[in-house]
């Protein structure tokens, strides 16, 4: 089990995208989440899809890891849709069914807003898919360093974040062990009514609880012996440099929004 | 030579009014020498680790590292010359791949990153896990992972190394890695090793061996020395090795073992001369 776990849903690569600095990444992402939301006509989602379209491209990861990314959202997606279909009154009527009125104005209005869904989760999930969760950490705690001066723990933060992460495969192995452990003794995790199975829960839950702790504990005192003393001094063996791709995505990105705000209406 | 780890009257109990874990401990290690602390649960043995680098302070008497007095100030100077590796292989892997790891004592420590990038190359190579650098800790072994343990700890050159129980929770396989990573070490570097451990197998290849009991030192000496008394070293709950226990049989049955046999091959010798005398 525990070999073929992957933390998140990195995808391993060696593309243009998957090589940028993380930092990079995150705040093209944090400007394109703003930027989606200024397309208003035919012409500037057109463009924001074949940007999207393109990127997704260039990453060379495959087409099923993307598809995956939009799933857990479907739902969302397809109901705001019908919102939008039953609920926008706008426009000349198309049909009619039941004597329920369909407006042309809603139809455009839920394609509109299910593609401006697909195009956010699209590119977000892309992050993700390309960066490592580790990575990730490193390019937050860069990106709040200013955030030091008003005393906002940085250094902690990150610190905690990929601790976290490292502690998911051992507690989820954890998990499984004491999950046999208690099977064994004949708790049942898979039938009975859904009350049922919460209740089975809970003497999974409370032994891992215990160990986390008592691991929290120790792993606190291993750090310290090895010299830790907070974020001050600290050198760290991962950096990050920006690199000439680096400035070269970010000049693009820039000159798509430019045409974004030229093409909008 | 000056004792690189120094006790002077050393008592210490937990909370206000705990009952006294060490009781007046006094010894000292020499730089380079290999110690082995033995000793049943609750004898005092890991404090005793926790105190030779600054995880506990003593209520009375004194601890010198490398001539230092420990306090509450030289502590940070007193960790830099003493490196631990502990029980539970998981539970002091703190990076998210190997070679994170490794540097995270040297992170600590403000080392640069181009010294950083030839000591993790030195120390993976020093317990030979060399090309498991980027590897992530789930995919390791508890041996593996013990024995990159030790090259985060001599990844910052320390003077003193200290395993506490370090091979306790390991398979056999894992601990004779790291038995034989220890032994490998010991050659190359220029530290002193205390091992920490209630199991006698482990005492064989040290050079001097301390008995702790209910936080008195029982007794101090060569291996050769203390095995000698077996008896009275089950008395106080200890383990007996194979050997040791089967000169002792020997020795009840009147067949007699002249010098302590501590390896199959010294027991072979023993028994073989005692044939020929007959």
């Amino acid at each position: 089990m525990s070999n073929s776990m992957i933390i998140g849903q990195y995808v391993p690569g060696t593309s243009l995208i998957h090589k940028l600095d993380p930092r990079t990444k995150i705040v093209i992402i944090f400007f394109y989440v703003i930027v989606v939301f200024f397309a208003n006509n035919v012409l500037s989602y057109g463009l924001l899809t074949t940007f999207v379209i393109i990127t997704i491209i260039s990453t060379f990861i495959p087409l099923r890891f993307i598809i995956k990314g939009l799933t857990p959202v479907w739902f969302l997606i397809i109901f705001t849709f019908l919102l939008h279909l039953f609920l926008t009154k706008e426009g000349p009527v198309l049909f009619e069914i039941l004597s329920i009125k369909f407006h042309l104005g809603g139809v455009i209005q839920g394609l509109v807003i299910s593609l401006r869904f697909c195009l956010l989760i699209l590119m977000t999930s892309l992050l993700t898919l390309t960066t490592t969760p580790i990575e990730i950490t490193d390019a937050i705690e860069s990106l709040l360093h200013p955030l030091k001066k008003v005393k906002f723990p940085v250094h902690e933060l990150a610190l905690m974040m990929s601790i976290s992460l490292r502690f998911i495969p051992t507690l989820m192995q954890e998990t499984d062990k004491i999950s046999k452990a208690q099977a064994s003794r004949g708790v049942d995790f898979r039938t009975g009514p859904l009350k049922e199975r919460m209740k089975a829960i809970i003497p999974l839950l409370v032994p891992l609880f215990v160990s986390a702790f008592k691991r929290a504990e120790e792993l606190a005192m291993a750090m310290e012996a090895r010299g830790y003393q907070g974020g001050e001094g600290r050198t760290k063996l991962r950096e990050l440099t920006y690199r000439k791709k680096d400035l070269f995505i970010f000049i693009l990105f820039i000159c798509v929004v430019a045409l974004l705000i030229y093409v909008r209406s | 030579m000056n004792p690189i780890v120094e006790f002077n009257n050393v008592s210490f109990h937990y909370g206000e009014d705990g009952p006294w874990i060490l009781k007046n401990c006094t010894f000292s290690i020499k730089g380079n020498e290999s110690v082995a602390i033995i000793g049943h649960n609750g004898s005092g043995k890991s404090t005793i680790a926790k105190l030779m680098n600054g995880l506990l302070f003593p209520q009375e008497g004194e601890v010198y590292i490398n001539g230092k007095l420990l306090t509450e100030e030289s502590v940070w100077e007193i960790r830099k010359d003493v490196g631990m590796v502990f029980q539970n292989p998981d539970n002091q892997f703190v990076g998210a791949t190997v070679q994170d790891d490794v540097a995270f004592g040297m992170e600590n420590r403000g080392i640069e990153r181009k010294e950083m990038e030839i000591r993790i190359e030195d120390a993976l190579e020093a317990v030979k896990m060399k090309e498991y650098r980027l590897t992530e800790p789930h995919r390791l072994s508890g041996g593996q992972k013990q024995r990159v343990a030790i090259a985060g700890v001599i990844a910052i050159s320390p003077k003193v190394l200290i395993l506490d129980e370090a091979t306790v929770m390991l398979d056999p396989k894992g601990r004779t890695e790291i038995m034989e990573t220890i032994g490998h070490l010991q050659k190359e570097k220029d530290l002193s090793l205390i091992t920490i451990t209630h199991d006698l197998h482990e005492v064989m290849k040290v050079e001097r061996v301390i008995v702790l009991n209910k936080g008195e030192i029982w007794a101090t000496g060569t291996p050769r020395e203390i095995l000698k008394n077996g008896s009275e070293l089950q008395k106080i709950g200890l383990d007996m090795p194979f050997l040791i226990e089967l000169s002792q049989e020997l020795k009840d049955l009147g067949v007699n073992v002249l010098n302590e046999p501590l390896t199959t091959e010294e027991m072979l010798e023993e028994l073989w001369i005692l044939h020929s005398k007959m």
